[in-house]
């Protein structure tokens, strides 16, 4: 479905001496997403999700490498990108509406912008305002929304038009547990119908409640890919954890016995627990500041 | 394409919509001030090398600078699309032609320019100045519009804060609105600061707004000046928001 090969993106600026310096937010990344997958990048602030997406969604254009959608392969450039761009569903991490107009008109818009007809355009927007559970907000100004509403009327304008692929970018970010929670229910059910999704999250729970599989980034480099599961058993499925001085320790294990005896052996108050993504994600990014 | 020029534009009009009445009450403000000051006031006591009334004179060149100003500041808002709200995204991940995008907001800029000239027509009646409309006078002023529009998104993609958005109206657009042959004829200038003048576009503008509105021959060499100035700045405005994916 989506195949990026060797993708990079280096962006030159200005330093503070004026001089032109550059910075890479994505190094040499490859990746093979399926069809009715849902797929994770897990990484911490700034190790180049966001970018990624937007290569992918041909908002920036890649400094080098490739990108395939059902083996076709895509340029920013294309006269026929935007074949490709009609299959694309995005709910961007910043809130991109546009504040001067109402919910039903920023819904509106966007159906316009996808080529939908106006009766099509009428019953999306009613019935995804209801899925969402805003309907009552329909005719307010977007700019009068609380965050929690902005983010649920973001994804309902991203699937007015059935995007066969839906690019969510830290989709639930800010928002309370029961929000969180009717999101994910929401994308199972939009993958459980075929659709492709690529969430990026630095939400550990969200990667490994909702993902097939998640890619692990940093610093804008591929780490491993795997099914949350799949990297747990090959990281260990026990962890001990103590305390050493003011901040905690741990080390994984694979069998139980192995992390008892790691703990006797310790001169540290401690215990055993069961390992998850989180403890995974700590032990291949070695930095805890993005979490 | 067409569809989508027409969806920009619908964004635009929804938006204008909203805010139709104090759109109209805010643009009569500026000409009645240059009409009572310029036309009643000072005017009475002015009188143009034909011997005609100033207040004659000087309509055309209150169209000229008034319908400049509404249609770059009109556009300048795809700042605030890109900068702050992020809207502009949007448009970029869609399925539109990119060119839509900018000729929608063009569009878009003309309509609000010309609703603004309408006005003042009105108003410059109720004045009691004496002047002919045209469809090449029409033609002008939606050239001028639509040039100022487009000069008004070019800034709006290079310029970085709205700061140096204001620096633009403070030295481009204001020396242009005194100087352009809007409240005198340009003929009066020392040579070489009108030669530069001459280059500019509003000074043909006023120059064909004039002398239609005078009844008077104009050199329609004025008219492929304003279109060239047209070419020209569709190509930077449009070059300028490809780059945005960069």
């Amino acid at each position: 479905m989506i195949e990026v090969k060797n993708l990079s993106k280096v962006f030159k600026y200005k330093d503070k001496k004026n001089q032109m310096a550059e910075k890479t937010a994505v190094d040499n990344l490859s990746l093979d997403i399926k069809a009715g997958e849902i797929f994770g990048l897990l990484g911490p602030n700034g190790s180049g999700k966001t970018t990624t997406i937007r290569m992918l969604t041909m908002l920036l254009k890649p400094t080098t490498g490739e990108i395939f959608y059902d083996g076709r392969h895509v340029d920013i450039d294309d006269k026929d990108v935007r074949e490709v761009k009609q299959m694309f569903g995005i709910v961007p991490q910043n809130l991109n509406f546009d504040m001067d107009l109402t919910v039903r008109e920023n819904m509106e818009l966007h159906g316009r912008l996808y080529h939908m007809n106006r009766k099509d355009r009428e019953e999306r927007i009613s019935e995804l305002l209801k899925y969402v559970g805003v309907e009552e907000v329909i005719n307010d100004k977007v700019r009068n929304l609380s965050g929690g509403m902005k983010r649920r009327v973001l994804i309902a304008r991203a699937l007015m038009h059935n995007p066969r692929i839906l690019f969510m970018d830290e989709p639930t970010v800010a928002l309370d547990p029961q929000v969180r929670r009717r999101i994910w229910e929401l994308i199972r059910q939009l993958a459980n119908k075929g659709t492709t999704v690529l969430i990026t999250t630095h939400y550990i729970e969200e990667a490994e409640e909702l993902c097939d599989r998640v890619a692990i980034v940093n610093h804008g480099k591929l780490l491993d890919i795997d099914t949350p599961q799949g990297f747990i058993s090959r990281l260990g499925r026990y962890v001990v954890e103590w305390t050493e001085g003011t901040h905690k320790e741990f080390k994984l294990f694979n069998c139980r016995e192995e992390a008892g005896q790691y703990l006797t052996q310790l001169d540290a108050p401690g215990g055993i627990r069961k390992s998850n993504l989180e403890d995974v994600f700590i032990e291949m990014t070695g930095r805890k500041e993005g979490l | 394409m067409l569809g989508d020029i027409w969806t920009v534009f619908w964004r635009d009009w929804v938006v204008l919509k909203h805010r139709m009445t104090a759109f109209i009450l805010s643009r009569m403000v500026a000409p009645i001030l240059y009409l009572v000051a310029f036309g009643w006031g000072l005017g009475r006591s002015i009188q143009t090398a034909a011997g005609g009334s100033y207040l004659d004179f000087l309509v055309p060149g209150i169209m000229a600078l008034n319908s400049m100003n509404i249609s770059f500041n009109s556009v300048i808002q795809v700042h605030a699309e890109k900068v702050y709200h992020k809207s502009i995204e949007e448009y970029l991940t869609s399925p539109i032609w990119p060119h839509a995008f900018v000729i929608g907001k063009t569009l878009a800029a003309v309509l609000r320019g010309l609703i603004s000239s309408a006005i003042i027509i009105c108003l410059a009646y109720a004045f009691g100045a004496n002047f002919t409309i045209t469809p090449l006078f029409l033609l002008v002023l939606v050239l001028n519009c639509a040039v100022f529009a487009e000069i008004g998104f070019a800034a709006a993609m290079y310029i970085k804060t709205y700061e140096h958005m204001g620096q633009v109206n403070t030295y481009a657009l204001l020396p242009m609105s005194f100087l352009c042959g809007t409240f005198f004829s340009t003929h009066t200038l020392p040579d070489a600061l009108r030669w530069f003048i001459e280059l500019l576009p509003l000074t043909h503008t006023s120059y064909l707004l004039r002398g239609i509105a005078m009844n008077q021959e104009v050199s329609l060499l004025s008219v492929g000046v304003l279109l060239l100035y047209l070419v020209i700045v569709f190509v930077v405005g449009s070059k300028a928001f490809l780059k945005l994916r960069e």
